[in-house]
């Protein structure tokens, strides 16, 4: 397989599907709902080897691919893949997977253009995972945004189109400045080795004055923080995934808003790491926040997608603040609240939309009683909500707890305050299943609701298996992603280092910051001895 | 040597749980209570059988641990799915084994009738795997997982009667109020990773005396943080206010969760950790006070309430304090051993008001019994013993724990804590037997021949019906109809045998803790717990005379307690209703237990409901929509200018983000 171009296959495979998807006759429903879910599984299966041959042990990239695009400006098309993004990978072949197969009968109408838009999307965010080149990145990154500007805007709700241009707008502004940051790089990269390129581990290499780095930072932060979303850039999300079909809501949340998180690990972090330092703290309290004003405001939505929406923007405060804890512990935490909120999340959406399409509401007071009627649901509802909760034995609580411990041993404050998230989610999701799921039936119409058909239980099944295999035996997860983590930390904490002692004298008080930090980092185990 | 398999003992409710999803619905109601009994029986069995081994053991090898596989590992911290036999845990496990059997006997026939009987026995097994791995792990984050796991199972069944929304309220209310103590627990084990970077039990307290100083602030931190998190489980101020609206579940669940075992779970954590908490001496004297004021208040709270079980659940808060404050006067045995007698006559007296409930046909209150004995002999005779036990009259098995707490209290000095442990132990035979004597004793104030109880009855408290009417109707209703039909009589065997069982505990149970001054040296239960406790705090021991005195002084108590609730409720029960309108204030304060939730709920979750909506409706929709559709429109506005010179709105944007990246790299290469 080595010889193959398999990172170029598993990314242009969907859009060739999505081609013949589009091309087939608009009014044939069946066969189109059938190619596309054999698309997709096709496309799963080929993409299960990053399970297995992207070796554990083994930090750097792997299986990459390169060759000239634009030879002026240097840039290439140039893949690869590690422990990250094959794990991200994974989650969005699975993810598209079952929300295709989610959307067999939601859709109505223009399924062809639905389900091609669908695996065009797929195309994107594999590229955006895959590609080690900014330039193409900047593409990939900005291709990804048209499918899903036409999911939210042709199949959304009543306000659709409010909500598409208020998730491109915000994307936009974002990747602007970005953007500008990226093509700045291209210019010092020039300046400092005479050869254009935008190679990502060209960049790796680059040494940038710190204070030439913070707005670079920023401009990347920008455009990533809103992808997350962090507090206070996460007022797109609501109303996007509120308009959006099920599955482009299932998609949204499993992969989508993984981009900035990937984006933070990938590219903000190491590329500029002494402005990292500085910004850490505030970027630290922002996500504490926004795990903290998501459970609120989501306890108070009367819209069940809405509830879901902020529960997003809490549990990826998690993840932002795994990051930012940069130690071993959070930085897996963090990745694991990917990929436990793509699990979760993504469940949680498709589980919504199994009753929207029922009884097209998503009101929590037009529920009530529904164990009665449909047990069958409502049991996999119950673990579905337990493992988003956090409940030990389940996926969910893998991931908090490592982004607590991690940030625990940063600093004492932002695990306590973090920690206020489990409280919070209790009881944003338990009052929430209470209205739809207990109590006796209110409305007439949920009295006949049907229960799961064979299909959607195939939809959930691996959902659910995930959801405790992840918990119960994570492991093998957590041995994909570390090497690759250590990397960044390592590479995140050297650049600094080198980069603070040849700009030290423009840079003093900066350099005493960054000497700080690892005492604190440092402070228990001076104390503690053997650890 | 053929080691026992400690994991055999959670899996086995665990596969029952597993087969009863798979083949639940083929299997009846009798193959689901066999599959049910017979797991927790099997696993009760396994219990036994790996603690005989361990009893085999010379004392310092009084150890099994046995790992399953790693859980996680990540950096320098990594956590086993791994288990601990020592003298401690198998305490636990015998316990939660052997009362658990006898409550899922017992809710076979309990729930006979109920439409979710397999729900119900799949709910009670997947309990008896989350408590067997919380008292059977080596390291605190599987003991979590065991932790959460009972907090869930409790959720479910408290909210077993889904159709109920008080019944759903209270699962609600125990989740949410146990995440808080979970809150600080997690927040204590974090503690401990981040100075001893382990879990493990073992390396834990090895390495701690080298790594706190005693007495230091970190050390005080990390063990009250911990005890935040016991006092969410085992429901002590300022979280206790869960466990009474637990008692929505159905009976059998109150008795085996709500008293005999999930409820002790603080206890045990405390215990567990006592190398830890010895070097807090704050928080140990913080456990001791927050104990004895729990023990006190909720004993006070009992006093006046109607409803049977509600009694029974604020004797369990009380006990449970009792627990506590002998761990912080340092006598963590007799806590364990409290914790042991309470289970056993706990669950009798609950197991006991079950039966009598389902005799009456789903009564509760107490105000419409009356006069039980001779119709319900076994469950009069059985609860009779409990309601002894608990009041410590010897030499039944409430009187040796307490009187050891007691003690142990007032040889450590604490003379307040021992005089509160006194007060209450006035009350709790007051209470005790006010309950027994207002339902097995007088004129049955209901119709005997079936149909519905008489509402005023020869009751003292007849004036407060009102109050009942709203709030405190905690009646196990089970929405079946088990109608309000036919005489009272005894309830069947698979009822009355576990009743019987738990008596003779609750009578010989307390016996292997006699010590001083009937024997030489340490009891049997203290010297068996002494590899895991060590030999206890180092007080100058009680004169022989001191220890009679105390036993003495504590049986008077006991002894005073019952006789005022035979004379006010039993032979003159003008003196109750004097009291009770003399001291009017005061028991409307008891019988609304000091507006604690109504507190809550004003100061904690109405605030915070309000301001939710605020952040949702003020901030995200005014404020950050304001600005972004604010640039919307000015874009909008913009736009509309351009469109003069362009069409359409794609090439409107694109021109933007070309000029405006031009215009952003241009700056960028100037400066």
């Amino acid at each position: 397989m080595a010889q193959l171009p398999w990172l170029s296959l598993l990314v242009f495979f969907p859009l060739a599907a999505a081609i013949l998807v589009a091309i087939m006759p608009a009014n044939a429903h069946k066969p189109i709902r059938w190619w596309a879910t054999i698309a997709a599984l096709a496309e799963f299966v080929f993409s299960l080897p990053l399970w297995w041959r992207v070796i554990p042990g083994q930090a750097g990239f792997q299986f990459e691919e390169k060759l000239d695009w634009i030879p002026v400006l240097g840039a290439q098309y140039h893949l690869g893949v590690d422990g990250v993004s094959g794990l991200l990978a994974l989650l969005t072949t699975f993810t598209t997977l079952i929300a295709i197969l989610g959307a067999w009968t939601s859709v109505e109408k223009r399924s062809r253009e639905f389900f091609a838009l669908v695996l065009a999307l797929e195309a994107g965010m594999l590229g955006t995972f895959f590609c080690l080149d900014l330039l193409l990145f900047y593409v990939f990154w900005e291709a990804m945004l048209i499918p899903m500007y036409l999911l939210i805007g042709v199949w959304g709700g009543q306000r659709r189109v409010y909500a598409a241009v208020k998730f491109f707008l915000y994307t936009m502004a974002g990747s602007v400045l970005m953007l500008v940051a990226i093509l700045s790089l291209w210019f010092l990269q020039k300046q400092y080795s005479g050869v254009p390129t935008f190679d990502l581990q060209a960049f790796y290499q680059l040494p940038l004055a710190p204070s030439r780095q913070l707005w670079m930072f920023l401009a990347f932060a920008f455009a990533f923080a809103i992808k997350v979303p962090m507090f206070p850039l996460h007022t797109w999300l609501p109303d996007a995934h509120v308009e959006a079909p099920t599955a482009g809501s299932v998609i949204l949340a499993a992969v989508l808003l993984k981009m900035g998180t990937y984006g933070f690990l990938r590219f903000a972090m190491p590329l500029f790491p002494n402005a990292l330092v500085v910004c850490a703290p505030y970027i630290a309290w922002l996500a504490i926040i926004g795990i903290v004003y998501g459970a609120l405001v989501a306890m108070v939505q009367p819209d069940l997608k809405k509830l879901v929406a902020y529960s997003s923007v809490s549990h990826m405060g998690f993840a932002m603040l795994g990051l930012m804890a940069m130690n071993a512990q959070g930085f897996a935490g963090s990745m694991m609240t990917m990929l436990n909120h793509g699990v979760s999340t993504g469940a949680l959406f498709l589980l919504v939309g199994v009753i929207y399409e029922r009884r097209h509401t998503r009101k929590i007071a037009d529920f009530g009683g529904l164990w009665k009627v449909v047990p069958v649901y409502s049991v996999i509802f119950l673990v579905v909500m337990l493992s988003s909760v956090g409940l030990p034995g389940t996926n969910g609580f893998i991931g908090e707890f490592l982004v607590l411990l991690g940030a625990f041993k940063h600093s004492v404050p932002w695990a306590a305050v973090a920690a206020t998230g489990v409280i919070l989610s209790a009881c944003y999701m338990l009052w929430m299943f209470q209205r739809v799921v207990f109590g006796p039936v209110t409305h007439e119409e949920n009295r006949k609701l049907t229960d799961l058909s064979f299909r959607e239980r195939l939809v959930f099944a691996p959902l659910l298996l995930l959801i405790f295999w992840m918990g119960v035996a994570p492991q093998p997860f957590l041995d994909r992603m570390q090497p690759t983590l250590d990397r960044v930390l390592q590479m995140t904490n050297d650049r600094a280092q080198m980069m603070t002692a040849s700009d030290a004298a423009a840079t003093a008080p900066l350099a005493s910051r960054l000497q700080a930090a690892p005492a604190v980092n440092a402070a228990p185990a001076e104390q503690g001895g053997a650890r | 040597m053929n080691l026992p398999m400690l994991w055999i003992i959670p899996a086995l409710p665990l596969a029952a749980v597993a087969l009863n999803l798979l083949f639940g619905d083929r299997l009846g109601k009798r193959g689901t209570a066999f599959l049910a009994c017979g797991a927790v029986g099997l696993a009760f069995a396994a219990a036994v059988r790996a603690v005989l081994t361990l009893a085999a053991r010379s004392e310092e090898e009084r150890q099994i641990v046995e790992t399953a596989w790693t859980w996680f590992r990540v950096g320098d911290f990594s956590v086993d799915v791994s288990f601990l036999l020592d003298p401690l845990s198998a305490i636990m496990v015998l316990v939660v084994t052997g009362v658990g059997f006898l409550i899922h006997v017992y809710s076979t026939g309990y729930m006979a009738e109920d439409p979710s009987f397999r729900r119900f026995f799949l709910y009670l097994n997947l309990f008896m795997f989350a408590m067997l791995t919380l008292v059977l792990a080596d390291n605190y984050l599987l003991m979590f997982v065991g932790w959460e796991g009972v907090g869930l199972c409790s959720y479910l069944l408290i909210g077993f009667w889904y159709e109920k929304q008080s019944a759903t309220d209270a699962g609600k209310k125990a989740f949410i109020v146990n995440r808080i103590g979970d809150f600080g627990f997690l927040l204590g084990v974090m503690f401990l990773i981040a100075w001893t970077g382990s879990v493990n039990y073992e390396r834990v307290f090895a390495s701690a005396p080298h790594l706190f100083t005693a007495g230091g602030t970190i050390i005080t931190l990390a063990t009250l943080l911990m005890f935040v998190g016991a006092t969410g489980k085992s429901a002590q101020i300022p979280l206790y206010v869960w466990l009474p609206d637990a008692m929505e579940g159905p009976t059998p669940v109150s008795a085996l969760i709500h008293a005999a075992t999930m409820v002790t779970a603080g206890v045990y954590m405390v215990v567990r950790s006592h190398v830890l908490f010895e070097m807090a001496p704050v928080t140990l004297e913080v456990i001791a006070i927050v104990g004895a004021a729990t023990a006190l208040m909720a004993a006070t709270i009992g006093l006046v309430q109607n409803d049977i079980k509600r009694v029974l659940a604020y004797s369990t808060v009380s006990q449970l304090g009792y627990m506590f404050f002998a761990c912080g006067v340092g006598a963590f045995g007799a806590g364990i051993f409290h914790v042991m007698t309470h289970a056993f006559f706990k669950a009798l007296l609950f197991l006991g008001a079950g039966s009598v409930i389902y005799g009456m046909h789903h009564e509760q209150d107490m105000r419409k019994m009356g006069g039980l004995a001779g119709k319900m002999p076994v469950t009069h005779a059985t609860m009779l013993i409990a309601t002894i036990a608990i009041a410590g009259i010897p030499p039944f098995a409430g009187f040796w724990s307490k009187d050891e707490i007691l003690a142990k209290a007032f040889a450590t000095g604490h003379y307040g804590i021992f005089a509160a442990g006194l007060l209450g132990a006035v009350m709790t035979a007051f209470y005790m037997f006010r309950l027994y004597v207002l339902t097995f004793q007088g004129k049955p104030r209901f119709d005997e021949n079936g149909g519905h109880a008489h509402a005023h009855a020869a009751d003292a408290h007849g004036a407060h019906m009102t109050h009942d009417a709203h709030g405190h109707g905690a009646h196990d209703d089970h929405g079946h109809d088990h109608g309000h039909g036919g005489p009272v009589k005894e309830s069947p065997w698979n009822m009355t045998v576990p009743l019987s069982v738990l008596a003779v505990l609750s009578v010989v149970g307390g016996w292997i803790g006699i010590g001083k001054p009937f024997i030489e040296g340490e009891s049997w239960m203290g010297r068996w717990l002494e590899p895991v406790l060590g030999s206890g705090p180092h007080v100058h021991h009680l004169a022989v005379s001191t220890e009679f005195g105390l036993m003495g002084l504590s049986v008077a108590v006991a002894a005073f307690g019952i006789f005022m609730a035979f004379r006010a409720y039993l032979q003159s029960p003008s003196i109750a209703t004097a009291m009770h309108e003399r001291f009017g204030g005061l028991h409307r304060t008891l019988y609304h237990k000091y507006w604690v939730d109504e507190f809550y709920g004003a100061v904690a979750v109405n605030p915070v409901y309000q301001a939710s909506m605020r952040l949702w409706r003020f901030w995200d929709e005014k404020v950050v929509d304001g600005i972004v559709n604010g640039v919307g429109y000015f874009l909008e506005g913009v736009s509309a200018l351009l469109r003069l010179f362009q069409t359409g709105y794609v090439g409107t944007y694109a021109l933007f983000i070309t000029l405006g990246v031009l215009a952003l790299f241009l700056h960028f290469l100037r400066s």
